[in-house]
């Protein structure tokens, strides 16, 4: 493979490594182009947000919420059929309201601190790693209380370990209360634990009976997380194993929940019930673990981590993530070769992919996803601070809701799930709005140059130098084949 | 009128004596004949049948509530006078009527009585004694005449003309477009550029022709009123705003030095044959917000205005069983404008009474639509008298011109 020269290298890094260049990104990435990306790996992990709250404080507030919910429900209630038979004041404070607008603005508060840093972090390829292993262990807001946690969940399992081993990943991603609650392992009780035993003689105790009010309690296995671990996370759907390992795994997972709100110390924290947790021996892909509470699932999860099936999952799904659809077994074989000779060491594999000639090609041939398609937006029009509330209705309508991947598979990657009529439409809606405020005075023709560099093609240069507007020549070129490309 | 139009004929006529262009001396006009040509009309024309039991509910009527059951309004109209209320959704227009700029006009039709939606509206627009018998707008005649005078702009709202302002006048029109469809050049500049892009290229294509397949068809929605949907509320306020600031540009434009003096503007969707109260609720706020910003756009113009709303035909006297009213004959037309006189309802009232019922099913028309439009034409544009009678309403020498309304 022709190796690309210089100038196209630079705007490549920017581009497909990283988030979209800002103006001068390409200019700063041409003296060594590899290093610019390499420079950006570091041990402590992807940078953070900026204001986004403990994962324990909102789940707490959130079971606040619920109660206050239900209180008000009783509360109606109780004044349909009081003796007044007066109707309850529609204008009185509805705390359900009031907290639920609450966590709302805490869900759009955490996306548009997410995206502020996208925007303006000099580190593209650094926050794209970060945001690729997000949406690989995807929590979503479709289910209402884990919207308000996956700000948090990311900023407290992911981003610090996304440069460290896999095994370390995991393990913080898997036991977070977010991936508890949207997965529901908190309700997984093993079959024959001794709160399974106490709930089969009926012994409701009032404190648990307090949080889960009228809920016909049944009490028993949840597979979900344990399912989704092995199809998703993991050695992924063709990883050999069958439902008995996944029946086997949900039981050894068994007592990994979170904390009651009754509980000060670990109120909305992970924590281990014992009295959850199914007894006994496991098998799970021919391997037998001992008896025993967390450090069952802990050497599960281990080893699920070590397996070359999830080194041949995982490192399929970067290269497609950040080279092509289809990428060459070539490239994923040198990303295998990293992880598994350094142990899973998630930096190694990103040098192997910086490395890598196959991630160079100098046909783009990745086609951005709406999130990109702004975020690189912004970046090209070099924004700083603004009100990223207003992104939210536009992504959207691009059919990605912030934070609301549509399943646990996550967003989907590929050129055909983004490239619909309608879609491009929007798109190009989009950004004719956007240039219309974004470019003011500026010329169009350097901010070409800016955002794409050698990537820019004569027949965009073009059509944005012989545009009859600023915002329409800037328009033109958020719209070119190579900006919708990476 | 005829003191004045002489006068300024002379002093054309000197001017012309003496070898002046007519144009430079047309601009210091007397001051009389400055203020009719400040004076502007809008004619609002709801298609489709609207309701005018429900536009000014009579809830002073005894039969109204029997005849109306449960759309009937007679607990949250709006108060107008001891025997009307205003639809609840007409605040503006409330707001106007205390101010004594707004007036109703309870009993009024088109001479036609066949109950068809295009030939009513056809009559209601020709000014025609009879369907058929005109192809010319009576809003373009009456532009023809004054135009005889002094130079009269005219203009329509909407993709095409309405048949209200057809005729020998060259007029305006002008429709609001969305962003995209006012710089069409973004689309066919992209297909340029995308035209060796094997997934763009196509895309973009579809996408487009999809595009207009669904702006057509959200107009065919409007036009049939989206029988039986209630749009969500953010989907309404939208609506309403869009609606506000269609009557606050209408507005800007007749504001312009040499702007339009006359306009016709129309609102679709009043056939309420089903779920009437949710559907009229949408439309009639809908025209409440276009009210109210051709009232706030025109600002210190408005006292030169008068907006005349009028429909093709009002609806049944009763409900039908599916919580809507069929095709009437007399509807309520709306008198707006800061030009117009103080004073309770235009026309006669002829009760809902069972033995004062048109047919005894409508109400009962006691006012010719056409009566309103000359006493509007002659007094509020200074339209001669003969030429109403035989350009701009030929046949219409039963339906008086309503006097003293400006």
């Amino acid at each position: 493979m022709a190796l690309a020269d210089q100038d196209l290298r630079a705007a490549i890094a920017a581009t497909r490594f990283g988030l979209g260049a800002r103006p001068g990104e390409i200019a700063e990435a041409r003296r060594d182009p590899r290093g610019f990306l390499t420079a950006q790996i570091r041990p402590q992990g992807a940078d953070l947000p900026a204001g986004v709250a403990a994962s324990s404080e909102r789940l707490n507030e959130f079971r606040e919420y619920r109660l206050e919910k239900r209180d008000a429900r009783l509360q109606k209630a109780a004044m349909a059929t009081g003796a007044d038979g007066k109707p309850a004041d529609p204008d009185a404070r509805d705390p359900v309201k009031v907290v639920g607008k609450m966590l709302r603005q805490d869900v759009g508060g955490d996306f548009a601190a997410r995206l502020q840093l996208a925007v303006t972090t000099e580190a593209g390829f650094r926050e794209r790693w970060a945001e690729f292993w997000a949406n690989h262990f995807t929590v979503s807001a479709t289910k209402a209380i884990t919207g308000t946690v996956i700000g948090p969940f990311e900023a407290e399992a992911i981003r610090p370990n996304v440069f460290g081993r896999f095994a370390d990943l995991l393990g913080a991603v898997e036991a977070h209360p977010a991936m508890l609650t949207y997965l529901d392992q908190i309700q997984s009780v093993g079959p024959n634990s001794r709160a399974a035993e106490y709930a089969k003689t009926g012994g409701n105790r009032r404190g648990a009976a307090r949080l889960q009010p009228a809920v016909n309690r049944t009490v028993g296995l949840n597979e979900n997380l344990a399912r989704e671990i092995l199809e998703l996370h993991t050695v992924g759907v063709s990883g050999g194993y069958t439902q008995a390992d996944v029946t086997e795994f949900a039981r050894a997972m068994t007592g990994l929940s979170i904390g009651r709100p009754g509980d000060p110390a670990a109120a909305g924290t992970a924590i281990f019930r014992d009295q959850a947790h199914e007894p006994g021996e496991r098998t799970v892909m021919g391997v037998r673990y001992r008896p025993g509470g967390r450090e069952q699932a802990g050497a599960i999860l281990a080893d699920l981590a070590a397996k070359p099936a999830t080194a041949a999952f995982v490192c399929g799904k970067i290269a497609r993530h950040f080279v092509a659809d289809e990428p060459s077994p070539a490239l994923v074989a040198r990303l295998e070769k990293a992880w598994t000779s350094s142990n899973g060491d998630l930096g190694r594999v990103a040098e192997a992919l910086i490395a890598a000639p196959e991630a160079w090609a100098p046909t783009p041939a990745k086609f951005k996803t709406p999130y990109e398609f702004i975020v690189s937006s912004y970046r090209a029009a070099g924004a700083q601070s603004e009100t990223f509330g207003k992104v939210a209705p536009i992504l959207t309508a691009l059919g990605q809701k912030p934070f609301s991947a549509p399943s646990p598979k996550g967003w989907p990657e590929d050129a055909q799930s983004w490239a619909a009529p309608d879609a491009i439409v929007k798109r190009m809606q989009f950004a004719q709005a956007f240039s219309t405020a974004a470019v003011r005075d500026r010329d169009p023709k350097a901010l070409a140059a800016d955002a794409l560099g050698a990537r820019l093609t004569p027949d965009t240069a073009k059509a944005v130098a012989r545009a009859e507007s600023r915002a329409e020549g800037f328009a033109l070129l958020l719209m070119s084949p190579e900006f919708q490309r990476r | 009128m005829n003191a004045i139009l002489p006068s300024r004929r002379g002093v054309l006529a000197g001017a012309a004596s003496f070898g002046l262009a007519l144009e430079l001396l047309a601009v210091p006009a007397l001051a009389a004949d400055r203020d009719l040509a400040n004076r502007k009309v809008i004619v609002v024309i709801c298609r489709g049948g609207m309701d005018g039991l429900s536009v000014a509910p009579p809830i002073g009527d005894p039969a109204y509530q029997g005849l109306r059951g449960a759309l009937a309004l007679d607990t949250t109209a709006l108060p107008l006078d001891g025997t009307f209320g205003l639809h609840p959704a007409l605040t503006t227009v409330q707001t106007l009527a205390q101010a004594g700029e707004a007036r109703i006009v309870p009993a009024v039709a088109t001479p036609d009585r066949a109950r068809s939606h295009f030939e009513a509206q056809d009559v209601l627009e020709s000014g025609a004694a009879g369907v058929y018998s005109a192809s010319s707008g009576w809003l373009n005649r009456a532009v023809e005449a004054l135009s005889a005078h002094r130079k009269v702009e005219a203009l329509s709202v909407g993709a095409t003309a309405p048949l209200i302002l057809r005729g020998k006048v060259q007029t305006a029109s002008w429709s609001p477009g969305r962003t995209v469809d006012a710089e069409a050049r973004l689309p066919t500049l992209l297909q340029d550029l995308y035209r060796n892009d094997p997934l763009l290229g196509p895309a973009l294509a579809r996408g487009l022709a999809t595009e207009v397949m669904a702006q057509a068809a959200t107009a065919d929605m409007a036009t049939q009123g989206m029988a039986g949907q209630t749009p969500p509320a953010n989907a309404l306020r939208q609506g309403r705003d869009a609606a506000r600031s269609l009557g606050v540009s209408l507005a800007g434009f007749m504001r312009e030095p040499g702007g339009p003096q006359v306009a016709a503007i129309s609102l679709d969707g009043f056939d309420s044959h089903a779920n009437q109260a949710g559907l009229l609720n949408n439309r009639l706020a809908y025209m409440d917000a276009v009210l109210d910003g051709v009232h706030s756009g025109l600002g210190p113009e408005w006292k030169n205005t008068v907006v005349i709303v009028a429909t093709e035909f009002g609806r049944t006297a009763r409900i039908n069983g599916t919580g809507g009213t069929d095709h009437g004959t007399a509807s309520t037309a709306l008198l707006l404008g800061g030009a117009l006189k103080k004073g309770g309802i235009v026309g006669d009232w002829p009760t809902l009474k069972a033995n004062a019922l048109f047919e005894n099913r409508d109400v009962a028309p006691t006012l010719d639509m056409r009566g309103l439009f000359k006493g509007v034409l002659a007094e509020h544009m200074g339209l001669d008298h003969a030429v109403l009678e035989k350009a701009v309403f030929p046949d219409s020498a039963a339906a008086k011109p309503v006097l003293g309304l400006v």
